[in-house]
């Protein structure tokens, strides 16, 4: 029930929050810009980020924008310019327990570093940008929230400022950025143009007068996608994912790889959902959409998980594992065409909340090997379980739960996406194709994650170590992620529920 | 509330003993392991199930809770013990206890670690046994995989890491297949089920079995998946040709991981056949009949043969192993009360002997550090005790009358050789039983080089009595052999009960 009675703009309050404790920062930083208060800084970001998902998880838990007699129905703030429903909240949610585990985790790892204030609220900017795309309904403000967030993740990435692999990555992330950004905005003038809108309810119902300007809608919708492969390192603007992470510190690879990668589906599945209905579109230029994310779901899966298996440097291997991951999601569109459309999608979302953790977790496991400087290749992270057993033990279970192994929380997602992909084949035969892909990269994908395990666990240390510290921070965050990781598995129930009923809301 | 405190305390028992310190860790372990254990005993005494726990049996020590459910099919935490699976619980905790106890001596280092795993492994072993959801029953099945994997991989001999990767990948692999052909069938089936619990899907499958799926008709859909899912329990058990990574791995192993390795893994797969393919197709048995009793018995000579090419003497205890489970296969295909009985009795008995076996070859390698049979001769002279429960032990795999061999291998001959289904029964019980001259050939040929005759040893180290630990878990193995051998009705009687609903009563 509808018992208070806020004004519709506070329906943002995560994202909301999340700016505020930007500006909170900047604040700390001007009137002291020196400080390395590391304890002050962290722990307002810290704060921020899980007030930010307190709220979101709250407002989720009390029927903030979900339709039905006792909720408060889809929030349409400044004239549809955003919206607040479960899909928005669902990814604030995931947003916000990403950019609280690596604010944690920042804590040890930036120990020494001079850009304290700065890095925190970039990190927090960034989420903010995120979180406002995940409510973004028309293409200005997707396209604000992009660069609100694109912009503070370069700076991210090159923050190290004396480190050449760092400042080459940042580069490399910036021009393919612009790039894409440009792409992307161009697509949205071709859209503009064709349908005479930018709000996202408004081009569907521009579409039937769009009739001869089918071509430039389809070139439009086309960059659109561009855009979106960009934001969430799919093929063909995946190149950039492996430099950049591999460059970026690795607290800052965990963000980009969870965090923005939900923003960038977020995006996808909002766009695609609500401003190019299936038939419509259709109808106007002439192609199923759904085909392309056919294609780019196969290929995207195929080349991440083959390339992940060839690499030696752990880094990139989880760099292109995310980029194979961004292929499992992308199923979630691909299967819209379909009778079981929701679910596929809903299975989608339920792996972008699950990888949120593990995969977050693994890249701050990485965090940690750099804070002990015992090197980046497989090799070198040989033995590490007989100093660390407690991190080694959860990053096992990242890597065993990544992998689909059935006693993680991975497992569900992957099955669950399995399944609705195998009965929405019943009414789109290529996508028997997309599950069976799934299926052989998931099988090749445990020899690449297991391969880490047995460095970690079974082989004997190349070089000897001195004693590995244990900084509390990194250490907090990694066990968190795997604990979470594995209780997902009992409590999945919650996750499907929410993740379905938002699929189910946007699609219909 | 029983099932689920028998497993928690296993669980819980786990974690409390990777955190311990190594010094106590050992201690700590066996005396955690003795509460299910205990436990265990006490449902043993107070069992009051009758019939087959799919087939509308009373289950002992039930309880339901709702998972998850998707897509109009509920996943349920779903436990009860019946006939076949009480006495397979007894013998796993009892088994994990000797085995924890039988490391004291060879396992010195990362112990907390090592001893967490044997729990770990006991707790998801005993789900196995219990959990009657699918998918409750694959997510202990594969979670045995990944401790087990650890033991051979970090305290196993020298080629320990290929034995290690060999056993993942196969059993892997063969579980990936199996979970596909289950899911296909349970799809195949439609709306005559809406849950995965297991007597459900047995109970659809006996009163019309699947519609079909993707082109295949309904007895096609069940011959494939019947096919798939024997091939992928196959590898398990282990059945010729699929055997190979068990020498390797048994080889490999240390000696406590062997004995749960041979004494319970082993059984998994074919309590799995048991459960699935011995009660869900019964059509399809009949229809297979002669060439699973081909393979059953091609198991039993060609693994006796290869028993007998050996001079490592756990090589020779491991393709024992490949024999032994080669009579199981013909008393389940035989499919009278006997057979299949028989089968289970083996089952448990094989649990024991192998185990015993495993842990005399273990308590000689620890005071001789040598395996093979051309090192040593005359160990009698030096260990007597531990000897003869060894040569006791070997009695019992060779079949002699008032030990559990006896009853077991009596049992399914004379199942299987008055079998209606089984055509040609009679000649693959005979050949089957040429088997035990060939076992008595190879036990008699290792005892004779290795015990007797005068005392001889090529490695230098000081042979004394064996640790007293170890003579007193043998001698708990040999007590429960022999109690078992005559008085079979202790455990046979409850497995007939639940046996006889799958073979409807059967003849003999």
């Amino acid at each position: 029930m509808a018992v208070l009675e806020l004004p519709e703009w506070t329906a943002l309050a995560p994202a909301l929050i999340l700016a505020g404790t930007a500006l909170v920062l900047f604040l700390f930083d001007s009137i002291n810009p020196r400080s390395t208060n590391r304890t002050l800084l962290a722990g307002t970001a810290v704060a921020g980020s899980l007030s930010s998902l307190a709220v979101a998880v709250w407002f989720t838990a009390a029927g903030v924008g979900a339709t039905g007699i006792d909720n408060y129905g889809v929030i349409d703030i400044m004239d549809g310019q955003f919206v607040v429903d479960q899909l928005a909240l669902y990814f604030m949610i995931i947003i916000a327990v990403v950019t609280a585990l690596v604010t944690v985790a920042s804590y040890d790892y930036l120990r020494d570093h001079t850009y304290q204030a700065e890095y925190y609220s970039l990190i927090i900017l960034a989420a903010t940008g995120m979180s406002m795309m995940a409510a973004s309904n028309s293409l200005v403000t997707i396209f604000i929230a992009l660069e609100l967030t694109s912009l503070p993740s370069y700076a991210l990435v090159a923050i190290l400022k004396d480190n050449r692999g760092s400042v080459e990555a940042g580069l490399k992330y910036f021009l393919i950025g612009a790039l894409s950004s440009a792409i992307f905005v161009y697509g949205v003038s071709l859209v503009y143009g064709a349908t005479g809108s930018l709000q996202l309810e408004a081009i569907a119902t521009g579409l039937e007068n769009a009739g001869e300007m089918g071509g430039l809608l389809g070139l439009g919708i086309l960059m659109l996608i561009g855009g979106i492969a960009f934001k969430t390192a799919s093929v063909p603007f995946h190149f950039w994912a492996p430099e950049a992470y591999e460059g970026a510190p690795a607290p800052i690879s965990a963000f980009l790889s969870s965090a923005s990668k939900a923003a960038g589906f977020v995006l996808a599945f909002r766009v695609f959902t609500t401003a190019f209905p299936l038939e419509a579109t259709t109808a106007v230029i002439g192609v199923d959409w759904t085909w392309a994310f056919v294609i780019l779901a196969i290929v995207t899966m195929t080349v991440g998980n083959f390339a992940a298996a060839t690499q030696e440097n752990v880094k990139r291997m989880l760099a292109y594992s995310s980029i194979g991951h961004a292929g499992y999601v992308l199923i979630g569109l691909a299967a819209l065409s379909t009778g079981a459309g929701e679910r596929v999608m809903g299975a989608a979302m339920m792996h972008l909340l699950v990888y949120g953790f593990m995969n977050t977790g693994a890249f701050l496991f990485v965090g940690l090997a750099e804070y002990w400087g015992v090197g980046r290749t497989f090799e070198d992270y040989s033995g590490l379980a007989k100093q660390a057993p407690f991190a080694c033990a959860a990053m096992a279970v990242f890597m065993f739960s990544l992998a689909g192994i059935p006693l993680f929380g991975g497992f569900w997602s992957k099955y669950l996406l399995y399944t609705a992909t195998i009965e929405a084949a019943a009414d789109n035969t290529a996508l028997l194709l997309v599950a069976a892909a799934l299926v052989v990269n998931s099988a090749l994908s445990l020899y690449y994650y297991s391969r880490l395990v047995k460095a970690l666990w079974i082989e004997d240390p190349i070089v000897d170590r001195d004693r590995l510290a244990q900084p509390t921070g990194l250490y907090a965050a990694i066990i968190v992620a795997a604990v979470i990781t594995v209780l997902i598995l009992p409590a999945f129930d919650p996750i499907a529920n929410a993740a379905t009923e938002a699929a189910a809301a946007v699609i219909a | 509330m029983m099932i689920e405190t028998l497993i928690a305390v296993a669980l819980i028992g786990a974690l409390v003993t990777f955190v311990a310190p190594n010094r106590i860790a050992g201690k700590l372990a066996f005396a955690i392991s003795l509460v299910p254990a205990a436990l265990s005993l006490w449902l043993f005494a107070a069992f009051d199930g009758s019939g087959n726990a799919l087939l509308d049996g009373e289950l002992a020590f039930e309880s339901q809770a709702a998972w998850l459910e998707i897509g109009g099919r509920s996943i349920s935490w779903f436990v009860g013990i019946d006939g076949i699976s009480m006495p397979l619980v007894v013998l796993t905790t009892i088994l994990c206890t000797l085995a924890i106890v039988s490391s004291w001596t060879p396992i010195d280092e990362r112990e907390s670690q090592f001893y967490g795993l044997i729990l770990f492994i006991e707790a998801m072993l005993l789900g196995v046994f219990t959990a009657l959801d699918f998918f409750l029953w694959f997510v202990f099945w594969e979670a045995v995989l990944i401790p087990m994997y650890l033991l051979i991989g970090i305290w196993g001999g020298p080629r320990r890491k290929y034995a290690a990767i060999k056993f993942f990948v196969y059993t892997n692999v063969a579980s990936l297949v199996m979970f596909g052909a289950f899911i296909a069938l349970v799809f195949g089936l439609g709306d005559s089920v809406t849950s995965f619990a297991l007597p459900e899907i047995a109970t659809a499958m006996l009163e019309g079995g699947p519609e079909g799926l993707f082109g295949l008709g309904g007895t096609a859909l069940a011959s494939v998946v019947f096919v798939a899912m024997f091939l992928g329990f196959a590898v398990k058990v282990p059945i010729v040709p699929f055997h190979t990574w068990l020498p390797d791995a048994h080889v490999e192993a240390p000696t406590p991981a062997s004995i749960l390795l041979a004494g319970v893994l082993l059984k998994m797969g074919t309590y799995a056949l048991l459960r699935f393919n011995f009660t869900m197709f019964p059509e399809q048995v009949e229809i297979y009949a002669v060439p699973i009793a081909a393979i059953a018995v091609i198991s039993v000579i060609y693994g006796a043969m290869l028993a007998l090419a050996q001079t490592d003497l756990k090589r020779i205890v491991a393709y024992s192993s490949v024999s032994s489970m080669g009579y199981v296969i013909l008393g389940l295909v035989a499919y009278t009360q006997f057979g299949v009985g028989g089968a289970t009795f083996q089952m448990v008995s094989h649990g024991l002997i192998s185990g015993l076996m495993f842990m005399a070859v273990g308590v000689i390698y620890n005071a001789t550090h040598t395996r093979m049979v051309t090192d040593m001769s005359g160990m009698a002279d030096r260990m007597p005790i531990a000897v003869g429960i060894l040569i006791a032990g070997a009695f019992g795999y060779m079949g002699l009358p008032l030990m559990s061999g006896f009853a077991a291998e009596y049992f399914i001959f004379f199942g299987s050789f008055g079998s209606e289904l089984l055509e040609y029964s009679a000649l693959f019980t005979s050949i089957a039983m040429f088997g035990i001259v060939i076992v008595a050939g190879y036990l008699l040929f290792a005892l004779q080089r290795t015990v007797f005759g005068p005392y001889q040893l090529e490695t230098d180290y000081e042979v004394g009595r064996a640790p007293v630990h170890d003579v007193a878990s043998m001698v708990v193995l040999l007590g429960l052999i022999i109690a078992l051998g005559v008085a079979p009705d202790l455990i046979f009687d409850m497995i007939t009960d639940a046996i006889d609903p799958i073979v409807q009563g059967g003849d003999l």
